[in-house]
């Protein structure tokens, strides 16, 4: 490791005290940590809880199941779910946490990953703040640790002088330490993690000394699936890690809800006008999302391809969120077919020339046939030509 | 064994309770799951420590000359007993047994040990019978619910999946079975299961039963959990009720009958709901000797038939039955350490797939699914656990990796085998029904076969032929037909019937009792695993074969397969033959509803990603596509269909519409198509001429003029050439009115093209440009007329005509 000095060093972003429980009230914050917003239900659940706990843990595996989907305790505490999926996964990411494996959250953009792992951290060892932001630009300073340069340069090599990474950081104090989108870190930097998962040890050359992890340290990790490619994780890395995919929202009326929800929030931030939200535009750009997404009509008769976009949720909200803009601005204020179209033709051709053609197959295959669907044919065919 | 403690306490159990004529006999009755590992190991046990002179199993009473067959040295389950109607091999309904199935090892171990077996419930005689009363002779084949093995099912004791029975007639008790009391009475082990905190009977059962290894038979403890399940169980609908009666009352009259003939020790193995009622003290004989009295019957058939895991396996469409047969397997035969030795076997697995799994991911594997089953509170892992662990550390997530490790391992493909001696399988029965009445000889001689489809018994011999080469039985081989006729009504068959055909119709016989029924399963079974162009292929065979209950399932793998299919050019070789079995379908009398949808579903797919196919083709890719674009345009035209000849020929004109800044597609492609659609009349036959006239000129590459041309001209054009004036015409204006030195450039390209017309074709085309142009040239003259020298013939022929000059 060479410390570059003319590197921007993106500093230690988890380095700064995290502040769980600091005594200042979090009404004012735009967005407290997980384990702020919640700090009544992890309390409640670790005087309840009296199963066996991991070292370190601060709640009993089953309980920090209990944290993510939900529940009702013994004292009649509610504990609201934080993750509306599959319990198996749940099971398997917190059963992979008490084996001491590293944890990798998969999954298109838009699956509630980040939110997982943040509420896994809270509820593992209170704290969910370690984190480092995977980009093409993190260096190896995110990940190992880094220099003050001015003591550097005054004191030379010394503990004092030395800035830990948040990764450092989660192993002396035997916290959960987080990677965001690790497959956007440079591959050289991926591997730094290596012996860190493997050893359960960081070395300082220029200390001559090592941190070596307390029991309790762990590392989950996110990314993207379908940015595999960006910078594929070397088997080597990809065989510490226990793998579970995060799966898109199971049934359309799950995800017709989510839309719903999120649309109306963005509506009154972003202070569009009032335009009131039709549920039926709304279902529709579902459905047309879920059927490309799974290449399959939800009635299950026709195949379909699928574009090379993702489809996510997010970009349904997005979809319908320009659709209301449109129609408040331009339209005549009730959210129609022609304002959705343009914005559904974009989000799935997003390769000119592939995905145009999934996209007439679907027109013509799919939304020509559909009764009342007309108008939805209509403007979609005059957007796309 | 820690067993032999139970078994004496049993023993006085038994005596207190046995009615006197049994005289201090032993009766162990043993309940058990069907096709449960735990349940065969407990078995087995107890017949070790019991050392029976008898063994009872739950079965058709009357396959009791078929036992012994189950010690042949070359019988290897899975097998399955079939019992059907004699000369009526529809109504028929099967036993399976696994490796891992209780009455399986318990029937091995009496055959070995040289114990007599008895099978004691209702002989399938009867069983087949009542069927037959109660729900008519409409009804598929499959096994009769109330049958032993197959029959038990929900109501008898076993978890849902307890036992393979095709489509028995529980299923409508299970829809309606909303209230707790119908639950109970439908699966009485989700109640046990309920009351012992799980959610999930199967994981109740396993953990309870399967997952045993060694620890003391359970049955006494289930024999008891089952009584008092029965005892608040509800009433079944009356004719159910009837049925179950006297399939408990035969099992009693087979056990008092045994006891009679002074046997000591009695084993008896049956689904645990029945237990019982065989336990404790008889009840008298009388009562069940009333209620047997007069049962239906017919004469049945029984023999030995190979079975599948996967036909055990509910994956495969097959109702109740085990979904993890191999698991199963595995949990019986693994001698220690199931999970460690399955992990690995998954291993194994990818491994021979190239997908790198290291040990250490193995042992990481192991302790995620341990300690998901500690998380769980399972004494150990299961199958979800294994699963999951393999799914998170072995498969990294991947799911497609994962299915490849259910097929092969979970489910586990495995075919059993019959010895030769078995007696003969209904679908043989059926083929040598069906030959004879279709007056075909098994002959080992070879002979060929004519065969005139306007006929119908010809038409019933063709399909025969065609199901059974879909079977793998080649009995006849489609051959070249003598007289070369052109009709679709016409086959010519090459028909030997070697002896070894016997036995691909025993293995042909796991797929169904009728040469029809096997076909049509084998073809959706091929469906399944076949690429696109062998999905048309397979539509074709079962138009053929007239199957049409393969057709829908076979079309809809084929329609998945083309939505997938990115390359435009499969999709559009698959499409033609599907026309074509569409257009013959109504000389064969096939339904073809569906098959004209998928075709349209599939010419939709092929103009939607036609014109994206076209761009950025070398000349084999050109010539290859213009090849399927002609097929096509064939095919719609023999379509006859308004909408799709309208989409097509919209596709082709958007192909060659000229825009500004757009690749086209290569001169060889768009010649061809500019001369389809000026043959259709899409496109102005003045137009087609203004485009040969615009490629042709000089601002195209010689190339591409001459793919242009010879595209347009087609392969084997001369003759359209001929017979098609205006064509013709344009292209000879277009010739006279090149420059000279244009006209030598060009020359070569259209010897080309020209070159590729047959002799004859050259010389009409010869003849037709000298009389053709012998006439153009008198037009072209009539341009250049010289008034003057022509002034007095006019006036001659006015004045003979008699009009003004």
């Amino acid at each position: 490791m060479t410390p570059n000095p003319a590197a921007p060093s993106p500093g230690a972003p988890g380095a700064s005290p995290a502040a769980a429980d600091g005594g200042a009230g979090t009404t004012g914050l735009l967005r407290p940590h997980a384990e702020q917003q919640f700090a009544a239900e992890l309390a409640a659940l670790a005087a309840s809880d009296d199963r066996p706990r991991p070292p370190a843990w601060r709640l009993s595996p089953a309980a920090v199941v209990t944290y993510l989907l939900g529940g009702t305790l013994p004292d009649g505490t509610v504990v609201t779910p934080k993750y509306v999926g599959p319990r198996r996964l749940v099971e398997v990411a917190v059963a992979t946490l008490a084996t001491d494996r590293a944890l990798l959250l998969l999954g298109v953009p838009g699956t509630a990953k980040t939110w997982v792992s943040e509420h896994l951290a809270a509820a593992v060892c209170g704290r969910s703040t370690l984190v480092v932001q995977g980009t093409s630009g993190t260096a190896e300073e995110a990940v190992r640790y880094g220099w003050n340069y001015a003591r550097l340069l005054a004191e030379g090599p010394s503990p004092a002088a030395l800035v830990p990474s948040p990764v450092m950081v989660a192993m002396r104090e035997a916290q959960v330490a987080r990677i965001e989108e690790l497959t956007r870190i440079p591959s050289d930097v991926q591997d730094a993690l290596i012996t860190v998962l493997s050893e359960k040890s960081l070395p300082v050359p220029e200390l001559g000394v090592e941190v070596q992890a307390a029991k309790g340290f762990n590392v989950i990790a996110t990314a993207n699936d379908r940015d595999r490619g960006v910078n594929e994780l070397s088997s080597a890395l990809r065989r510490r890690f226990n793998t579970v995919v995060l799966p898109l929202p199971g049934t359309p009326e799950e995800e017709v809800q989510i839309v719903v929800r999120r649309v109306e929030q963005l509506g009154s931030a972003l202070e569009l006008p009032e335009v009131p939200a039709a549920l039926e535009e709304i279902r529709r750009v579902v459905t047309v999302f879920r059927e490309l997404r799974s290449g399959s009509t939800l009635d299950g008769r026709t195949a379909l391809k699928t574009p090379s976009g993702t489809l996510s949720t997010a970009e349904a909200i997005s979809v319908v969120t320009h659709g209301l803009a449109l129609s408040a601005h331009f339209g005549d204020g009730v959210l129609r077919a022609s304002d959705i179209a343009a914005g559904i033709v974009g989000s799935v051709v997003k390769d000119p020339v592939a995905d145009r053609a999934v996209w007439v197959e679907y027109l013509e295959a799919v939304a020509r046939e559909r009764e009342g669907w007309a108008d939805f044919y209509r403007a979609c065919r005059e957007v796309t030509g | 064994m820690s067993a032999e403690p139970v078994a004496q306490e049993q023993v006085t159990h038994e005596q207190v309770r046995s009615s006197p004529a049994a005289g201090g006999a032993r009766v162990r009755v043993c309940g058990v799951r069907h096709h449960g590992p735990g349940s065969a190991r407990a078995v087995l046990a107890a017949l070790e420590s019991l050392q029976p002179d008898v063994v009872l199993l739950e079965g058709p009473a009357d396959a009791d000359p078929l036992v012994a067959l189950a010690g042949a040295a070359d019988m290897e389950p899975p097998v399955a007993l079939l019992a059907h109607v004699t000369g009526e091999p529809r109504t028929s309904a099967f036993w399976p047994f696994a490796v891992f199935s209780p009455e399986w090892q318990a029937l091995r171990w009496a055959v070995l040990h040289g114990v007599p077996v008895r099978f004691c419930d209702l002989p399938a005689a009867a069983v087949l019978a009542m069927r037959d009363d109660g729900s008519g002779t409409g009804e598929p084949e499959g096994a009769e619910s109330g049958g032993a093995e197959p029959g038990p099912g929900r109501e008898d004791g076993e978890p849902p999946r307890g036992d393979g029975e095709e489509h028995g007639d529980d299923g409508p008790r299970d829809g309606a079975a909303p209230g707790t009391a119908e639950l109970l009475r439908a699966d009485p082990l989700a109640a046990l299961a309920a009351a012992a905190g799980y959610d999930d009977p199967e994981r109740w059962w396993d953990d309870v039963v399967e997952s045993r290894l060694d620890a003391p038979a359970p049955f006494d403890v289930i024999t008891d959990a089952m009584a008092a399940v029965r005892e608040h169980a509800p009433a079944l609908p009356a004719a159910e009720e009837e049925r179950e009666t006297r399939r408990e009352a035969h099992m009693r009259q087979v056990l008092r009958a045994v006891l009679k003939e002074g046997a000591q020790r009695v084993a008896v193995v049956c689904g645990a709901w029945h237990a019982p009622a065989l336990s404790g003290k008889l009840p008298p004989a009388a009562a069940d000797a009333r209620t047997l009295r007069g049962l239906p019957r017919r004469r049945v058939s029984l023999t030995w038939v190979p079975w599948t895991h996967s036909r055990l396996a509910a994956a495969s469409g097959y109702g109740a039955g085990v979904d993890s047969p191999g698991w199963y397997h595995h949990l019986f035969t693994s001698p220690d350490e199931p999970v460690t030795r399955w992990l690995i076997a998954v291993a194994g697995v990818l491994r021979a797939e190239d997908l790198p799994v290291s040990t250490a991911s193995v042992i990481e594997a192991v302790r995620l699914a341990d300690a998901l089953a500690v998380m769980r509170g399972r004494p150990l892992a299961g199958l979800a656990e294994v699963t999951e662990a393999t799914r998170a550390v072995l498969c990294e997530g991947d799911e497609s990796a994962l299915h490849l490790v259910t097929r092969r391992l979970v489910v586990g493909e495995a075919l059993g085998r019959v010895p030769a001696e078995t007696p003969a399988v209904p679908l043989d029965s059926d083929l040598r029904a069906t030959a004879k009445a279709l007056r075909l000889k098994l002959d080992p001689l070879e002979r060929t076969l004519e065969l005139d489809l306007r006929k119908d018994t010809d038409l019933a011999r063709s399909r025969l032929l065609h199901r059974l080469a879909l079977l793998g039985v080649d009995w006849g081989r489609a051959a070249a037909s003598l007289t070369r006729s052109t009709g679709t009504f016409r086959e010519t068959w090459q028909l030997v019937w070697r002896p070894e055909l016997a036995v691909d119709v025993i293995e042909a016989s796991v797929w169904g009792t009728t040469v029809e029924a096997a076909a049509t399963a084998r073809a959706v079974e091929r469906a399944g695993e076949a690429t696109l162009p062998q999905l048309t292929a397979l539509v074709e065979r079962c138009l053929l074969a007239g199957l049409p209950q393969a057709l829908p399932p076979v079309l809809r793998a084929l329609d998945v397969r083309a939505a997938a299919d990115a390359d435009v050019e499969h999709l559009m070789t698959a499409l033609p033959p599907l026309v074509r079995a569409h257009r013959y379908s109504d000389v064969r009398r096939t339904g073809s509803g569906d098959l004209a949808q998928v075709a349209d579903a599939l010419l939709v797919r092929v103009c939607a990603a036609l014109p994206a196919a076209v761009v950025s083709l070398d000349d084999d890719a050109a010539r290859d596509l213009r090849r399927a674009v002609d097929a096509v345009h064939e095919a719609v035209g023999l379509w006859e269909d308004p909408r799709g000849s309208r989409l097509w020929s919209a596709t082709l004109a958007g192909l060659v519409a000229v825009e500004p800044g757009r690749q086209g597609p290569p001169g060889l492609l768009a010649g061809r198509i500019v001369r389809l659609l000026r043959d259709s009349g899409d496109l102005p036959a003045a137009e087609a001429a203004r485009r040969l006239g615009f490629t042709l000129s000089r601002g195209t590459p010689a190339p591409a003029a001459a793919g242009w041309v010879e595209g347009f001209l087609g392969s084997g054009g001369g003759t359209v050439l001929v017979h098609d004036e205006d064509l013709l015409a344009l292209l000879d204006a277009w010739v006279c009115s090149l420059p000279e030195r244009e006209f030598t450039d060009v020359l070569p390209l259209l010897r080309r093209t020209f070159g590729g017309f047959a002799a004859p074709e050259r010389r009409a085309l010869g003849d037709a440009l000298r009389r053709g142009s012998g006439a153009r040239r008198g037009e072209g003259r009539s341009a250049g007329v010289d008034e003057e020298r022509a002034a007095p013939a006019l006036r001659t022929a006015a004045m003979l005509l008699g009009v003004p000059a």
